[in-house]
């Protein structure tokens, strides 16, 4: 029993390490995440490479968009419950700044490079 | 009472002693859903309409016109503190029946659902529905969130002017409903832009400086916190159309507690709403719902007692006198 529980214990380490070692290298470069909490995009300002996916999340009790604020914009999420997520993959390299079309005091900028 | 945040508002009149003008606003407190207006004379009052011992001499007068406003009824919210928004919603509705059984119309100034769906809108007009009264509407941002708001236009303002706003009149009384709420500009706060305006310039011009005016509109007419978006960023333009008027009221929901500023002629007024408190102006807590508030403590803290410290007297109205007529 003893033995068989530190197999199991040194192969779930192994998994682990193998996990934290593969997986974040995977996600990093293409994903990035924005929550949103209390009225507030957060990070405000979040610089990724080209081709990174950007998921917005609401966590707030109130629903929120996220809109690109150039015309026209290049993104634009339709309204986000509690808990509804919202992705766009950036392509292009610049700076776009976006806000909450209901909430226009709400504001954030995501920079690709 | 039920569990709602209950509101009201007195005002001074012309006659009362120490009244320095006309408009100038005695004392308030909001404990109910609701509101009763009464302009007779050109002087816009309200009334809480709970507390059937508030009547005044205004009451006798038939040909006084007296309107309910109702606000932020966020059907579709079922979060803290309140996971029955219709339950509420319909308790405001049988208080404006059985207190203002008198009122010629109601209004609701926005945010009838909380996300624009069909189900939302269905609920709150069968709700509304039960005050028996003609009620007129302006959309809150909850209520076009979808295909720019066609849903709620056609439903809630069939009369309305393309871009959502129009006008009306009633016992002598102006209406003017603004909509602030769409094409807002990142970092803004409301807006009413250059085609209302110009709508309303026309729709003000060769009507006499004596006829009463109610504006009402979702989000406030003038900055209550800027911070939070609290305002309307081109609202002073038409507040110079609206400034040669003698009686001019305007009327808001949307930051969801009682905000009330008299500037001249012109006095404002935030309303309470039907479904849950927001936090004062700049508070830690941000501007959504105040979720930590028990249904209980909404009951006791903002009904009935607080009208009591109304009736002795705190004035708590912000006036604004301008250095010429």
């Amino acid at each position: 029993m003893r033995e068989g529980t530190l197999i199991r214990r040194i192969l779930l380490a192994f998994a682990l390490l193998l996990s934290a070692a593969l997986i974040p290298v995977a996600a990093a470069d293409r994903d990035a995440a924005v929550t949103i909490d209390n009225f507030t995009f957060l990070p405000a300002q979040l610089t990724v490479a080209v081709g990174t996916r950007v998921t917005w999340t609401n966590r707030d009790d109130i629903p929120h968009t996220v809109r690109n604020d150039a015309a026209p914009p290049a993104f634009r999420s339709p309204p986000l419950d509690t808990g509804d997520h919202y992705a766009y993959t950036f392509r292009r390299p610049g700076t776009y700044r976006y806000f909450c079309s209901l909430h226009p005091h709400m504001q954030g900028v995501v920079i690709v490079r | 009472m039920t569990e709602l945040s209950a509101t009201a508002v007195a005002t001074g009149t012309a006659d009362e002693p120490g009244a320095t003008r006309r408009g100038a606003l005695k004392c308030m407190l909001w404990t109910g859903a609701a509101a009763v207006w009464t302009v007779t004379g050109g002087v816009p009052r309200s009334r809480l309409i709970v507390d059937a011992a508030a009547q005044t001499t205004d009451e006798a007068d038939t040909r006084a016109l007296r309107f309910v406003q109702i606000s932020d009824s966020h059907i579709g919210f079922a979060k803290p503190p309140n996971h029955d928004t219709p339950a509420t919603l319909a308790a405001a509705i049988a208080l404006a029946r059985r207190e203002a059984a008198d009122a010629a119309l109601m209004i609701h100034t926005g945010d009838v659902s909380h996300l624009s769906r069909d189900a939302q809108f269905d609920t709150a007009a069968e709700i509304i529905r039960g005050a028996r009264l003609d009620t007129h509407y302006v959309p809150g941002e909850h209520d076009v969130l979808q295909d720019d708001g066609a849903n709620f236009f056609a439903r809630f303002m069939p009369k309305a002017q393309s871009g959502g706003w129009y006008s009306f009149d009633q016992q002598g009384v102006h209406f003017v409903a603004l909509n602030n709420v769409q094409n807002l500009k990142a970092g803004g706060l409301g807006s009413l832009g250059p085609a209302q305006l110009a709508w309303l310039a026309a729709d003000l011009r060769g009507r006499p400086a004596s006829q009463p005016i109610v504006v009402f509109a979702h989000m406030p007419l003038w900055t209550v916190y800027a911070d939070w978006g609290w305002g309307t960023e081109d609202a002073e333009q038409a507040l110079t159309q609206l400034r040669r008027f003698g009686s001019v009221t305007v009327l808001n929901g949307h930051i969801h507690q009682i905000m009330q500023k008299v500037e001249g002629h012109v006095a404002f007024h935030t309303a309470r709403s039907t479904a849950f408190p927001q936090s004062p102006p700049g508070s830690p807590a941000g501007p959504g719902p105040i979720k930590t508030l028990p249904a209980g403590r909404l009951r006791s803290t903002l009904g009935i007692t607080r009208v009591a410290s109304v009736h002795g007297g705190a004035s708590l109205a912000v006036i604004d006198t301008p250095l010429g007529a």
